[in-house]
């Protein structure tokens, strides 16, 4: 904060001042350094409008060290002649003096001095004129006094020449009335506070303005994943559309229920040991006493797809009346295959299932526009592919805008019926389901091109904490 | 998905057009095919071998098509043109039908019982009056080894072998000897080998060393003789030099040797479709409503048009004129048409999904949440709103992670073990969160101090009253790394927990905590979570040696319960 008193003195000249005034003059009448001057003035400028000032730039001449000497002593040459005594002097002994050498040979071309080469002992120098004229002196205290327009610019040219003078620019400011101007400055206060509040002395105060470019301080705060983000709005929209959850909280799964119930025949590539992890160990299967199922059906492994709940689900569904049902899950499931970007060997699979009288194909593709409208895709086609257990089954397009091409975004069809009527559902009933990766959609909607970023302990933590809220449809 | 390699000029030449590669894709995609890649015999050699290599390779552009799996009528360049003339109508469904020899009686081939100990299936059939081109025998080839990788699952289940009947004599048995008895000169070898020896020569032959082990511990060998002792082949591993089929061959033999009958017949009606007009099985008929096909698929089509829409997917197909009635001819090559449904998908296609009018289920149902998934979502945003923040780790870890590193023995963990894992990392489904969130830290090092993480997700634990012999459990583990251990943070987050959950600080019907031992942690700095007389959890300050090997530097506090009771 600058001197308050120079600020006030300040204030006063600004007032007494028709058209402002410079600061350079200011300083050099109150005898201070330009410095406190432009300090003060930026003080001011803080407070808002209560001066403005302008920034110029002004040349000027300034003495140099040497050219200081001379304003004071006299020029080199003026000090060689008065040096010199009426008997003269000898020139060894002249050129001893600090100023000898350059003075002699000023003073020589000037005719104030000569040499008389034939004395006794080297040559001797002798006064040639009575008197002189020191005019590099006089010239050089004008521009010390500041009346440096009394010289030439020959002159001035020719001074800076022998480095006595410089010329520099120096900047100052034109400080004229702000719109607020009082010469009578109140302090700024940088926060309101409770006394403030109580005594109602806030309507009196000037507050120092905020610095509104400034970040603000990040919230102390916990965040939850972007995939499980993701996964509560897929949960959403199914709660939206009426689909109940199913329990998924089993990991381990017999072959059965995975393979064997899907229409998976037991030679299928799917089943082989590079695809699926396989529990180690006889496991006790309490439901195949019956020897029901074949050692093959009762091999124990984590399960590759959630569809094997769902199978669980319709066999629980078929032992009742029928009641048409709408199922989804999201959760885990696991395949023993090699690593890469965009693959791990678990990963979460969301499934939706709709089982009623007659369903057909439409309605499938039906839902599924629902579906994919709430998460923002509205452009669909459908494409025949195959799958052990659903027929038809439909792998699902989205047009993506940003690729310009169709990408498939899903899997869906019918289940077979040669899966839906050994468990006992009635023959018209239709099942169609459909499935998709919950972790595709979420690298897609954070920009995150490997997965091990986003799942799994090599996680950025940064991108968790910087992560926005998840709509899934904006 | 098997994908198929095929000529692009070949292909377009034999559909008789030409398409841009966008219509072309068009084309499969409406077909249920995928044109997954455009390139060249040069381009994959400069891919996989680099540039050097590529220099002499074919330029010749080649399309890569992805075949649906039960599609094996498409897995070759004669299917495909087939399946795609009779699609847009531009061929009609051929029929296929067994002849007879101009002289003589059919061949015969004659299994022994002997078979029955290592591959009791055969079946045979003869191409008669065919003729190859280099392109055409490529195809044949191709379609061999196809079938052989996908449907035949590596020669275990099928194995085929084509043979110049000419060279041959039937009537042919397929018998079964200990592999000592048998001698012949195989394919492309100059000299005659024993079974015996035939098994170690092949040991380090890069393509038939994967085959070796299907018969190799048996104590006979399949193998397959004509009428004057020549070997054809000896099943699955090689066929014999003598019946070799080349460019001049005229008449092939082809015989399937299986331990799956039906996958047999499979393989057998495939070769034979593929490449003759001449076919030893007879069409099947099976006759359905189209009021069946328009109810499944939600359109409303004629009788007619149904049949005209079957005929186009290769399945000849007419109205009865009885009612609303179709029968359909379901060629030897359509193996994948088992069911009425699979007929319908036929019609669905050539209709064109795109084309169905979608429409909305009518069912009306409630939803419900899954009350384990709902309290967990509930916690989850309040211990986000506590300060921590949400790890998400694998449920597949090393036993180290949760035994050596903990401090504990694996027996002590009741984990399931993966019998086959790949790497290390997916030895065993994990028992605890703790190791994935002390991982997560050690991978974030760099990050300022403290880190507070949690995740609440699920554990497997063996249990033998579960029918798959394991069960998940619901945790909830939550760590606090800093420059002090912080337990007081722990605590405070467990009481916040349970006055969240709604459970009151006290003995008996309420939580509290008590000293407990264990390994995992600092001695006197453990606690065991006791809740309603019954143990959750732990929590305290972790072990030295724990935080040591997880590459950690810091100390850490952590707890970790079982949300389940608080259902």
């Amino acid at each position: 904060m600058a001197d308050s008193g120079v600020v006030e003195t300040l204030l006063q000249r600004i007032e007494k001042a028709d058209d402002g005034v410079d600061s350079l003059n200011v300083a050099a009448s109150l005898g201070v350094d330009h410095q406190v001057i432009v300090g003060a003035v930026k003080s001011l400028q803080a407070l808002g409008d209560i001066i403005s000032a302008d920034l110029r730039s002004s040349k000027h001449w300034e003495l140099t060290v040497e050219g200081s000497e001379i304003a004071e002593q006299g020029s080199h040459e003026a000090r060689v002649f008065s040096s010199i005594p009426l008997e003269g002097l000898a020139q060894s002994e002249l050129m001893k003096l600090s100023f000898g050498k350059i003075g002699f040979s000023k003073a020589m071309s000037n005719k104030w001095i000569r040499v008389d080469k034939t004395q006794e002992g080297g040559p001797r120098i002798f006064r040639a004129v009575e008197n002189i004229e020191d005019q590099v002196r006089e010239k050089l205290l004008q521009v010390q006094k500041g009346n440096f327009s009394q010289l030439d610019e020959k002159e001035k040219n020719e001074l800076k020449k022998r480095k006595l003078l410089s010329e520099v620019t120096v900047k100052s400011y034109w400080i004229t009335k702000g719109s607020s101007f009082s010469t009578t400055i109140t302090k700024q206060e940088t926060e309101l506070t409770p006394e403030m509040i109580a005594t109602g002395s806030w309507k009196e105060k000037k507050f120092k303005p905020y610095n509104f470019e400034a970040m603000g301080v990040a919230p102390d705060c916990g965040h939850l994943h972007p995939l499980m983000k993701v996964r509560t709005q897929f949960r959403q929209i199914f709660l939206e559309m009426g689909f109940t959850e199913m329990p998924t909280n089993n990991f381990i799964e017999s072959s059965f229920w995975n393979f064997d119930s899907l229409f998976q025949p037991q030679q299928h590539p799917a089943r082989d040991q590079h695809d699926t992890f396989f529990l180690s160990g006889e496991a006790a299967c309490l439901c195949c006493s019956d020897r029901r199922y074949d050692k093959e059906a009762q091999k124990n492994i984590l399960r590759t797809h959630t569809t094997a709940v769902s199978a669980r689900m319709l066999y629980k569904l078929a032992q009742q009346k029928f009641t048409p049902v709408k199922y989804f899950s999201i959760d885990r499931v696991f395949r023993n295959e090699t690593l890469d970007a965009t693959h791990l060997a678990e990963f979460h699979q969301i499934e939706g299932v709709v089982a009623d009288y007659g369903l057909t194909l439409g309605d499938l593709m039906g839902i599924l526009h629902q579906f994919f409208t709430k998460l923002g895709i509205t452009k669909l086609r459908f494409k025949p592919a195959y799958n052990p257990y659903t027929e038809p089954s439909m792998e699902v397009f989205s047009y993506h805008e940003g690729l310009k091409k169709w990408v498939e975004v899903g899997n869906s069809g019918v289940f077979r019926p040669e899966m839906l009527l050994p468990m006992g559902l009635p023959e018209d009933v239709s099942v169609i389901a459909w499935g998709l990766s919950l972790e595709r959609p979420t690298m897609i909607k954070y920009g995150i091109n490997n997965i091990r970023e986003l799942v799994g302990h090599k996680v950025n933590l940064q991108m968790v904490y910087d992560g926005p809220i998840c709509r899934l449809d904006s | 998905m098997p994908t198929v390699g095929i000529k692009r000029d070949l292909l377009f030449k034999a559909l008789g057009r030409t398409y841009t590669d966008e219509e072309f894709d068009e084309l499969c995609f409406e077909f249920g095919l995928e044109l997954d890649e455009i390139t060249s015999e040069k381009e994959i050699v400069s891919r996989e071998q680099g540039d050097t290599k590529a220099s002499d390779a074919s330029d010749v552009i080649l399309y890569k098509i992805d075949v649906p799996a039960n599609r094996y009528d498409l897995l070759c360049l004669e299917g495909l043109v087939r399946g795609l003339q009779v699609f847009k109508n531009k061929l009609e469904a051929p029929r296929y039908r067994r002849i007879s020899p101009v002289n003589g009686d059919p061949q015969k081939l004659i299994i022994t019982k002997e078979t029955a100990a290592v591959r009791p299936f055969a079946v045979a059939a003869v191409l008669r009056n065919i003729t190859f081109t280099q392109e055409r025998y490529d195809s044949f080839i191709e379609l061999q080894e196809k079938l052989h990788q996908n449907i035949c699952r590596k020669r275990s289940l099928v194995a085929i072998g084509t043979h110049d009947l000419d060279t041959i004599s039937g009537p042919f048995t397929y018998t079964a000897k200990p592999p000592g008895d048998i001698s012949f000169k195989p394919l492309n070898q100059t000299k005659e080998y024993t079974a015996t020896e035939l098994m170690s020569l092949y040991k380090t032959d890069s393509h038939l060393r994967h085959y070796l082990h299907i018969i190799e511990d048996k104590p006979v060998y399949p193998i397959i003789y004509d009428s004057n002792g020549i070997v054809l082949s000896m099943p699955p591993i090689i066929n014999g030099d003598h019946s070799k089929i080349t460019l001049q061959t005229k008449n092939v033999f082809i015989e399937c040797t299986a331990t799956d009958l039906t996958k047999a017949k499979i393989v057998l009606d495939m070769m034979v479709t593929m490449f003759s007009e001449y076919c030893s099985q007879p069409f099947t008929k099976e006759k359905l409503s189209g009021e069946f096909i328009n109810r499944k698929v939600g359109i409303n089509e004629s009788t007619e048009k149904i049949a005209q829409l079957l005929t186009r997917m290769c399945l000849l197909s007419r109205a009865t004129g009885v009612g609303d009635e179709i029968e359909v001819e379901i060629p030897p090559t359509r193996s994948d048409v088992i069911h009425a449904c699979d007929i319908m998908e036929d019609a669905a296609i050539a209709y064109g999904f795109n084309n169905i009018t979608r429409t909305t289920p009518r069912a009306y149902t409630v939803a419900n949440q899954f009350p384990l998934n709902k309290l967990t979502e509930l916690l989850r945003q309040d211990l986000a709103a506590a300060g921590f923040t949400e790890a998400l780790n694998f449920a597949l870890c090393s036993e180290e992670d949760i035994a050596d590193k903990l401090g504990k023995k694996i027996s002590e963990t009741r984990a399931a073990h993966i019998s086959n894992p790949k790497t290390a990392e997916f030895q065993v489904a994990r028992t605890t969160l703790l190791p994935g969130l002390l991982k997560t830290i050690a991978a974030n090092r760099k990050m300022p101090l403290p880190l507070k993480l949690f995740e609440v997700s699920d554990v497997v634990l063996k249990d033998e009253t579960k029918d798959v012999g394991a069960r998940n459990s619901r945790r909830f583990c939550a760590v606090y790394y800093n420059k002090s251990p912080g337990f007081e943070v722990i605590h405070g987050l467990l009481d916040r927990t349970m006055q969240l959950l709604e459970v009151k600080s006290a003995r008996g019907e309420g939580y509290h905590i008590q000293a407990a031992d264990d390994s995992t942690f600092f001695p006197g700095r453990c606690a065991e979570i006791i809740v309603r007389g019954k143990t959750v959890g732990r929590l305290g300050v972790l072990h030295p040696d724990v935080i040591n090997r997880f590459e950690l530097t810091m100390p850490c506090s952590a707890m970790e319960i079982d949300i389940e009771p608080f259902l």
